[in-house]
């Protein structure tokens, strides 16, 4: 396998703050690469200098054995790109906005008019492409601006978050087109707020969080990195105190979500043994008993809360 | 192919172009001031003062002519771009900064003249003879471009409020029409006047044109063409050069 972005020590300052604090990382041919981190982490500033839109102020960024500052047209011309914010030109047609792409990546006429068909019925717009994009909703939009970036059958796509803020139906859409995508070969680098979407979706995430990367692994892996926090779902045929589960031997916390009580342990078999034990002191029946996966969610909170300076 | 060769660029920067003829120049206001403009100015000339004659004053409205419409939209259209993110768009695209530069610079080229060809045919047919057709026309093509240079000199400050960048073009473009010979004759400025002159390349456009049409001109043919060659080089260089530092500044 080989790397296809290969990020080194990149930094970028706005003023006096750090968007981006020595980031480096390698994403391998053939990945999803999830780039996770909460609002205002860095995952645009990032994902920016990797395209070449912007330069970083240290640091260096080679993209299919390119380097992004001294070759980026030769960088640019083997990736797509779904920025952050919509930008297809409005006043065009979805069709004419295509064919610009097309233009743009050198792609002879008829090659660009067969993609452009094929890709708008893939993203379901092709009874719509006559009409301008000022009339398209935003997961519309969003499904145009992935066509955009795939006219030219890039072996890297990159995504900045392309899934925020769409309906349900856009984006199951999209990432159904992004598993096929990279079935096919296509290495994807996304950025996300969202764990789950993480999850499902790559094959490694590198979480980032104001600025620095704090941990690049497999989800399953971060999950498991945190192992040593469990939850424990528990129910009970009365009203019993949160004061008393909480006090119980082993059990660091206990909070009610509706008829439920949700246990956080450092051991999940002596907090087992001694609800048991409760209940039968207390008379109070068991109804359920969940032992909660560790989730991508805790993995994330803890990684970026431990990172706080 | 290589993307990054001069004939591909080249076939991108025709892309840009076309974009941008059809997105800002092929609209219903822009080519009513296109048409209007040197209309309404034909009737205010023609109305206007009796001391000069008419062909010596129509001369003054085609150089006029070319160099409004030519710096006209290309300005605004990195900061609309900005704006609506699009630009964006094209920096994470194969294309290099100069080829954007001159997309954007042939589309005014190609309004400069069209409107300006527009306005020559009025003034014939308002009775004003042609005399040296083919000298016309290559002052023409030479100083659309070198306008719509300008244009885009106008547009390096990195804003991305349209408006601030226009207010700032027209500062710059009207001081310069009043030292280019339009409504005073070479000949008749003031010595400090024609020192500013010979650094306003809308004095060589006018002087060509003035020589298309009534014969008489201050300076030679051939250094008024050369004159206008070197100032188009100059910001054509200058404008590529200065775009390409600012432009991160955009995103
Ligand atoms: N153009 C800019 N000028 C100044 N500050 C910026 C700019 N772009 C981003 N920032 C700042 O850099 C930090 C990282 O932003 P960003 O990369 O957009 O984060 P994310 O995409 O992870 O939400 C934020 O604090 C943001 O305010
Ligand atoms: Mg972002």
């Amino acid at each position: 396998m080989t790397s296809v972005i290969h990020a080194s020590d990149l930094t970028k300052i706005f003023g006096k703050s750090t968007a981006v604090d020595h980031v480096s990382f390698e994403v391998q041919g053939g990945e999803i690469f999830g780039f996770l981190g909460p609002n205002g982490a860095g995952k645009t500033t990032t994902t920016r200098m990797l395209t070449g839109v912007i330069p970083p102020d240290t640091g260096t960024a080679t993209i299919l054995g390119h380097d992004i500052r001294s070759e980026p047209v030769l960088a640019k011309q083997g990736f797509g790109v779904v920025p952050e914010t919509s930008n297809a030109y409005m006043d065009l047609t979805a069709w004419q906005n295509l064919m610009l792409m097309g233009e743009l990546y050198g792609l002879p006429r008829s090659r660009a008019e067969q993609r452009s068909s094929d890709l708008l019925g893939m993203v379901g717009l092709l009874e719509r492409k006559d009409q301008k994009v000022q009339a398209y909703s935003k997961g519309m939009k969003q499904r145009l601006i992935l066509a955009m970036a795939l006219i030219h059958e890039p072996e890297l796509l990159f995504l900045d978050e392309p899934t925020s803020g769409l309906d349900v139906q856009s984006t199951q859409m999209i990432l159904a087109l992004l598993r096929d995508l990279n079935r096919q070969g296509t290495t994807i680098f996304l950025t996300t707020h969202n764990m789950e979407e993480a999850n499902r979706l790559c094959h490694r995430v590198g979480i980032i969080r104001a600025g620095k990367i704090v941990a690049i692994d497999a989800p399953e892996k971060l999950k498991t990195a945190i192992d040593r926090v469990h939850k424990i779902e528990v129910s009970f045929d009365r009203e019993i105190s949160g004061d008393a589960l909480s006090g119980l031997n082993s059990v660091t916390s206990a909070n009610r979500t509706g008829d439920k009580w949700q246990i956080t342990t450092q051991d999940k078999d002596a907090t087992i043994r001694s609800l048991v034990t409760f209940s039968q002191q207390n008379s109070a029946a068991i109804v359920t008993l969940n032992t909660l996966a560790p989730s991508l969610d805790d993995a994330f909170l803890r990684l970026t809360q431990e990172a706080q300076p | 192919m290589n993307p990054a060769g001069f004939s591909e660029q080249l076939l991108r920067a025709w892309a840009i172009a076309k974009k941008d003829i059809r997105i800002y120049y092929i609209k219903g206001p822009v080519l009513i001031f296109g048409v209007f403009m040197p209309l309404f100015m034909f009737l205010a000339f023609l109305m206007g003062t009796k001391q000069l004659p008419l062909s010596f004053l129509i001369s003054g409205l085609v150089g006029m002519t070319l160099f409004f419409t030519a710096t006209a939209v290309s300005p605004a259209i990195f900061p609309w771009e900005g704006q609506a993110k699009t630009l964006e768009r094209l920096a994470s695209c194969p294309v290099t900064v100069e080829a954007i530069v001159f997309g954007d610079m042939i589309a005014s080229t190609l309004f400069g003249i069209g409107i300006t060809i527009i306005t020559v045919i009025i003034g014939m047919m308002l009775g004003l003879s042609l005399l040296h057709g083919i000298t016309l026309l290559v002052a023409i093509l030479i100083a659309a471009c070198c306008f719509s240079a300008i244009g885009m000199l106008l547009a390096v400050p990195p804003t991305n409020v349209p408006s601030n960048i226009m207010m700032l073009s027209s500062l710059i473009k009207f001081p310069l029409v009043f030292i280019s010979g339009i409504f005073i004759p070479l000949d008749q400025m003031p010595a400090w006047g024609l020192a500013l002159a010979v650094f306003s390349p809308l004095t060589y456009f006018t002087d060509l044109v003035r020589y298309a049409f009534t014969d008489t001109h201050y300076f030679p043919v051939i250094i008024d063409i050369a004159a206008l060659a070197v100032f188009t080089a100059i910001f054509t260089v200058g404008t590529m050069y200065l775009h390409k530092r600012t432009m991160p500044q955009r995103m």
